[in-house]
């Protein structure tokens, strides 16, 4: 690990004094206890305002302690473990779970170089020539996490739920991956100060838009968020695979799948995003916006944008059947992607054999957009075919009538005979009319 | 002439009055069902997103409720109300067909004889022992229809929540509508005739008006002191 550290492509780390680590490593904690802290209100505000409420607000000012509170209180709740629990397992899983969250946070850049107590240092805990490749590395050890307490708790709903997860977020790791192999050869490095420093000029947002959309589709699997959130389907998995957790260790999870969330924004905001660059209409204006400590700033502005894209999400769709889940991640995203991936490195081949940029870029680009358009137009007429064959398929139904046995229209119900005895003068005029007819 | 069918609704005599709605024409082609939202398209994902996002700028619904207290509707079914004749005596004659009515046996009654000394209504009888308990009322207002004299209607109390068993079993004493001005509290003589009848044939009861308060300790403006709204004062 230190030979990589002290490798000549990241220069500025590896050579601090432990104490500057050491401040570092707290602050990158805290800052990812206190974004869990609040995110999770925020995303009850937000939910709530789009469902014509207020969400949390008693506790603090607008509620904005909320969740403060509820982790003193699942701190304190009792914890109760299952008798058929695997003990040893059951202990270790949140702690699988919660430890690789915090350490993908790791490489995170969170600015430039600053000045901190006399020292040059950079706002990033670490980087390593494969840095993004860490983050990769510990959401993968989340998986162990999940289904190993969906394993321990000796449970059912725990155990479907577990490998559910684990099933989705393999699959959707995949996805996630190849949608950062483009930015790989965009930028040329897997460090992550590398990439945001090869997007100074243009935010590879724009050049690799294909990626973003699959990777942003992709991060909503893998953690596990509506509408992809199978693993804890409550009216089919109860929980999922923390169904049998409480107290502190359910908190872990908590803190996990939240901390996962704040890794996938800060990983798409350095990876697409600009990282902590200023937006380019405040750098015209104010030029010392990318200096100093301000990227900070920028930075969590970019992370509270995306996660307010993940409520948003949580808030219009409703969660996907299973299969069409894995439909989506492994028939469409993936091949989607590998064709990209051709795309962008043909792309950089002929850009590196000396063709300009325009040219390179026109070549892929217009075939592939041309390929997407045409895709777009064949869904939007293939929706309109299912629609019109649904409608046939109603009207022939309505013609000839549904195919169970229903009342006739003009059904004479007999009356109750003591409504006939009740009203016996009215029968009985009803009776001498019929005589009159007949 | 037995298997002819019965009453025809057609060739009923115009002085009758129709029980039954008239039978709707039947139609050979019903109204076709309508288009369905544009789901499954880029045009139904931009409305849903749009839809929600919008929505964050709208007014919530949200009552504050235990800090600002709402009006029921006037006719809302809360708490009962026992009720009294102008000049004070109870309207309630004991005769517990209120009781007989409830569904949920949650009424109590025990009659009680009215004597000359000793008088609380008009009449022979008088509801000695009046109780409800309110962990079996389902508000259903069959006691209410069942009432010969009006005696017992619904007020719009609704803080019906304790954490005591035993107190929402609530008594007369409880029950009873407040005096309003002009009123005696009783045992006293009836003031308002020499006979029972009187209080029943005289113009002595307002007509009901539809929509109106069913209570006249509703009308009397008697503010909702529940449990709750103590709680919420405790809170703000």
């Amino acid at each position: 690990m230190s030979a990589l550290a002290a490798a000549p492509d990241v220069p500025g780390f590896g050579s601090e004094p432990i104490w500057i680590i050491l401040i570092k490593v707290v602050g990158v904690f805290a800052f990812l206890v206190v974004m869990t802290l609040f995110s999770i209100v925020f995303e009850r505000k937000v939910v709530g305002r789009m469902q014509n409420r207020i969400g949390p607000n008693r506790t603090g000012p607008w509620g904005t302690l909320q969740s403060l509170a509820d982790g003193v209180k699942l701190a304190f709740k009792e914890e109760i473990i299952p008798l058929l629990a695997d003990k040893p397992v059951y202990f270790l899983a949140p702690i699988l779970s919660a430890v690789p969250a915090f350490l993908a946070f790791s490489v995170m850049p969170f600015g430039p170089q600053v000045s901190m107590f006399g020292h040059h240092t950079a706002l990033q805990l670490t980087d390593l020539p494969v840095g993004v490749l860490v983050v990769f590395a510990c959401s993968s050890l989340g998986v162990y996490g999940v289904v190993l307490s969906g394993w321990a708790s000796g449970s059912t709903y725990p155990l479907l739920g577990g490998l559910r997860s684990a099933a989705q977020m393999i699959s959707y790791e995949v996805a996630m991956g190849l949608s950062l192999v483009a930015v790989f050869l965009y930028a040329g490095t897997m460090s992550t100060s590398g990439i945001v420093a090869s997007q100074y000029h243009t935010w590879n947002v724009f050049p690799l838009i294909v990626s973003f959309a699959i990777y942003a589709i992709a991060v909503v699997g893998e953690t596990n968020r509506a509408p992809f959130d199978l693993a804890e389907a409550e009216s089919e998995l109860v929980g999922g695979f923390h169904t049998e957790y409480s107290s502190f260790k359910f908190a872990m999870f908590f803190l996990a799948e939240y901390i996962n969330m704040v890794t996938v924004s800060a990983l798409a905001t350095t990876m697409f995003l600009g990282g902590w660059h200023a937006p380019w209409l405040l750098v015209n204006v104010w030029h010392g916006a990318n200096s100093g400590w301000w990227p900070i700033l920028w930075f969590v502005i970019k992370i509270v944008i995306i996660i307010f894209v993940f409520v948003w999400l949580r808030g219009t769709l409703p969660r996907m059947r299973y299969d069409q889940f894995m439909h989506l991640g492994w028939k469409i995203l993936i091949p989607i992607n590998l064709v990209w991936i051709m795309a962008v490195s043909t792309m950089h081949v002929l850009r590196d054999r000396g063709w300009p940029w325009w040219k390179a870029g026109s070549l892929v680009l217009v075939p592939v957009l041309l390929l997407i358009l045409i895709l777009l137009t064949a869904w939007e007429s293939a929706s309109a075919k299912r629609k019109a064959v649904r409608a046939a398929e109603e009207e022939a139904e309505y013609r000839l009538g549904p195919a169970f046995p229903i009342p006739p229209m003009d059904l004479r119900v007999p009356r109750a005979p003591k409504l006939v005895r009740a009203s016996a003068p009215a029968a009985v005029l009803d009776q001498k009319e019929s005589d009159d007819d007949g | 002439m037995a298997d002819r069918p019965n009453p025809r609704p057609t060739a009923r005599p115009a002085t009758r009055p129709a029980t039954r709605p008239a039978r709707p024409p039947a139609r050979t082609t019903p109204a076709k069902p309508p288009e369905p939202e544009p789901t499954g398209s880029i045009l139904g994902f931009a409305k849903g997103f749009g839809l929600t996002f919008a929505t964050m700028f709208k007014k919530v619904y949200t009552q504050q409720y235990p800090f600002d207290v709402y009006p029921t509707a006037p006719r809302y079914h809360g708490r009962h109300v026992l009720n009294r004749h102008p000049d004070g005596l109870e309207k309630c004659v004991g005769c517990e067909l209120c009781a007989w009515a409830c569904p949920a046996d949650a009424i109590y009654v025990e009659g009680g004889d009215n004597t000359e000394a000793e008088r609380y209504s008009p009449g022979e009888r008088y509801g000695k022992v009046y109780q409800i308990n309110y962990l079996r009322c389902i508000f259903c207002g069959l006691c209410v229809e069942a009432c010969p004299t009006r005696s017992l209607t619904m007020s719009n109390e609704y803080e019906l929540a304790l954490d005591d068993r035993q107190q929402l079993i609530y008594t007369k004493e409880q029950l009873m509508a407040p005096l309003l001005p002009g009123m005696e509290a009783p045992p006293h003589p009836m003031r308002l005739g020499d006979d029972e009848k009187d209080y029943y044939v005289a113009k002595t009861q307002e007509p009901q008006t539809l929509g109106a308060p069913q209570s006249a300790a509703n009308a009397a403006g008697k503010p909702i002191t529940g449990h709750a709204i103590e709680v919420g004062r405790h809170h703000a």
